[in-house]
């Protein structure tokens, strides 16, 4: 059909057979109009909620922009970045966050994938099992961590480990472990829900002719499960490393304020200090973090990345 | 291994997996239970019994508990009104329509979705006090987009890619208009997704505590994540123990009641995103 034809066509009689690609029918010109009509909004109010804020902090971290001095506020090139880069706190404190997000997602893929297995295989109180691991998912993480901070307290815990004459969340080994546990207990359940997903697209028939030529559970779990699953395990690993890099509820409230995670010492620049320039540079550089990390788990997921199979 | 032995593996499992997710709401519970000599007598259970105390002081006016309350009702509800209405638009589209840049807006939303919220504190807490918005319920509501939106688009669009679409063809070929066909008859079909996306966001809104600590300074939009760390830790006095556990109990309840109900609902809308996404 030509284009000419098309157009002169009244726009309820447009016939949906004709598929050119470069000639749209009125119908697809009205479905396309409809969609971005449809979307507008809701991406409109995205970009207006983070893009201009995030271009808003890279200006104002090139600038000296100090709320207790607010006169003295001028363009200073790349000084605060420098400032930021050459303090042993920034190395120490993304050190100390690495270690966190390393050591807790560690611990939620293993844990997580033993409770999705626990999860898959039986066959009674499945129900209880699914809510009870969806309420560490869903309680406010402030609430997780007073409940970890007071079992951690010598006064009030019932920890034999927090009864020891010091207080364990006044040392620095003694945050960590309290940090990490509270960041394990609360997002493991998600964890083990990304995974049980994955799992259940694994087919039991592999399983089952495995069993036959004589395998092991333990070999039938590392070489059929776990390479089928591998999608979902690196999907499972994204969305939880960037989450935990991030981390500033439970290590705020844990050790009130006194932990310093990157995402705290922004706050700390932020908003103790009102040194926005500061402050600002300190949140581009998590933002780059982030989107380093990003970018390597995206070149490590090759086909499997999210959103590839969308085109439905 | 044999069956019977392979089952006690898995019941035994079971019960790991009850006490590693239930322990710490137990302790709460108990904590808000106990009497206030026994907070300090380090046992789990309120052995030295059972007083309802605490839960009488957070909603006896010594502490604005009741007004927190509210403050994170309201705005974790209205958060979840728009994101919903504003996600449930962009992703029939997503789901149904035939339109360039599909890809582009769900890697948009994406990308925010795991975006550092500290990112955006700084400016907004400058552009907030210019404006009038600090400490104001628009001045949470606003940036509680940033998560909210990525998350009602991604869940709300895994949703509805799986209704039952040739109804829609059906209405508009007895003469419906597109958006006739959208509003009678794929609306009610998609109601229990939207539900569940809907039940997720307010999760999310619900546990904010980035925003609520930096971008308000009283009790005028303080929600209760806010207001539970302020009176645990910026007080010189003794801290209110059983009350804080009292208070976390209370918004834990709705959590508990929505969980126990929906669990099935929530499970798919967590995963139907993150593994079709």
């Amino acid at each position: 059909m030509s284009s000419v034809a098309a157009k002169a066509a009244p726009p309820t009689a447009a016939p949906a057979t004709a598929k050119g690609k470069r000639h749209l029918t009125d119908k697809q010109k009205g479905e396309r109009k409809l969609a971005y009509m449809l979307c507008a909004p809701a991406v409109i109010a995205m970009l207006l909620v983070t893009a201009y804020p995030v271009l808003y902090a890279l200006w104002l971290s090139l600038r000296r922009s100090d709320l207790r001095f607010p006169d003295a506020s001028e363009f200073v090139g790349l000084t605060n970045y420098i400032t930021v880069l050459t303090s042993s706190t920034w190395w120490s404190v993304l050190g100390a966050t690495t270690l966190i997000t390393v050591v807790s997602v560690a611990i939620e893929l293993v844990l997580g994938m033993a409770l999705a297995l626990v999860m898959h295989r039986i066959i009674f109180a499945r129900g209880p099992v699914r809510a009870a691991i969806l309420i560490p998912y869903g309680i406010i993480t402030v609430v997780a961590a007073l409940s970890w901070q007071y079992m951690f307290t010598p006064e009030n815990g019932f920890l034999p480990f927090g009864i020891s004459q010091s207080a364990l969340l006044a040392d620095t080994a003694g945050q960590y472990i309290a940090i990490i546990a509270t960041e394990v207990w609360k997002t493991t359940p998600f964890m083990a829900l990304l995974l049980l997903a994955g799992l259940a697209i694994v087919p039991d028939e592999l399983h089952e002719a495995a069993k036959v030529d004589g395998a092991t559970a333990i070999q039938r779990f590392f070489r059929i499960t776990l390479p089928l699953m591998k999608p979902a395990i690196l999907v499972a690993l994204l969305f939880r490393t960037l989450d935990a890099f991030r981390l500033f509820d439970s290590a705020f409230v844990l050790t009130n304020g006194d932990f310093r995670t990157v995402s705290i010492l922004g706050y700390d620049q932020l908003i103790t200090r009102l040194n926005l320039g500061l402050g600002s540079a300190v949140s581009v550089l998590i933002f780059l973090c982030v989107l380093i990390i990003a970018a390597l788990f995206v070149k490590g997921f090759g086909t499997a990345a999210p959103g590839a199979g969308d085109d439905r | 291994m044999s069956a019977g032995r392979e089952r006690l593996v898995w019941t035994v499992g079971l019960f790991f997996v009850l006490a590693f997710a239930l322990i710490p709401v137990l302790w709460l519970l108990s904590l808000s239970l106990k009497q206030t000599p026994d907070l300090t007598d380090n046992a789990f259970l309120p052995l030295g019994g059972i007083t309802f105390d605490n839960y009488s002081q957070i909603f006896s006016g010594d502490i604005p508990f009741p007004k927190y309350l509210v403050t994170s009702i309201g705005i974790a509800l209205i958060a979840t009104l728009i994101s919903i209405t504003l996600g449930a638009m962009c992703a029939y589209a997503l789901a149904r329509l035939d339109f360039p840049g599909k890809r582009i807006i769900l890697a948009v939303a994406l990308a925010i979705a795991m975006f550092p919220p500290i990112s955006v504190v700084g400016p907004l807490f400058d552009m907030w006090r210019n404006i009038g918005l600090f400490d104001t319920w628009q001045g949470l509501v606003i940036p509680y987009m940033t998560f909210t939106l990525p998350l009602a688009i991604y869940t709300l669009s895994a949703f509805f890619r799986e209704i039952p679409w040739e109804l829609e063809q059906a209405a508009q070929i007895d003469g419906a208009t597109p958006f006739q066909a959208f509003r009678q008859v794929i609306v009610p079909l998609a109601a229990p997704g939207t539900f569940t996306a809907a039940i997720l966001v307010f999760i999310f809104a619900w546990n904010d505590f980035i925003f609520a600590i930096t971008l308000t300074s009283t009790d005028n939009a303080r929600t209760v994540p806010a207001g539970l760390s302020f009176f645990s830790g910026g007080s010189q006095f003794e801290t209110p123990v059983g009350a804080i556990a009292a208070a976390s109990v209370v918004v834990t309840i709705p959590i508990i009641i929505m969980v126990l109900i929906f669990q099935r609902r929530i499970v798919a809308g967590l995963t139907s995103g993150a593994v079709k996404g």
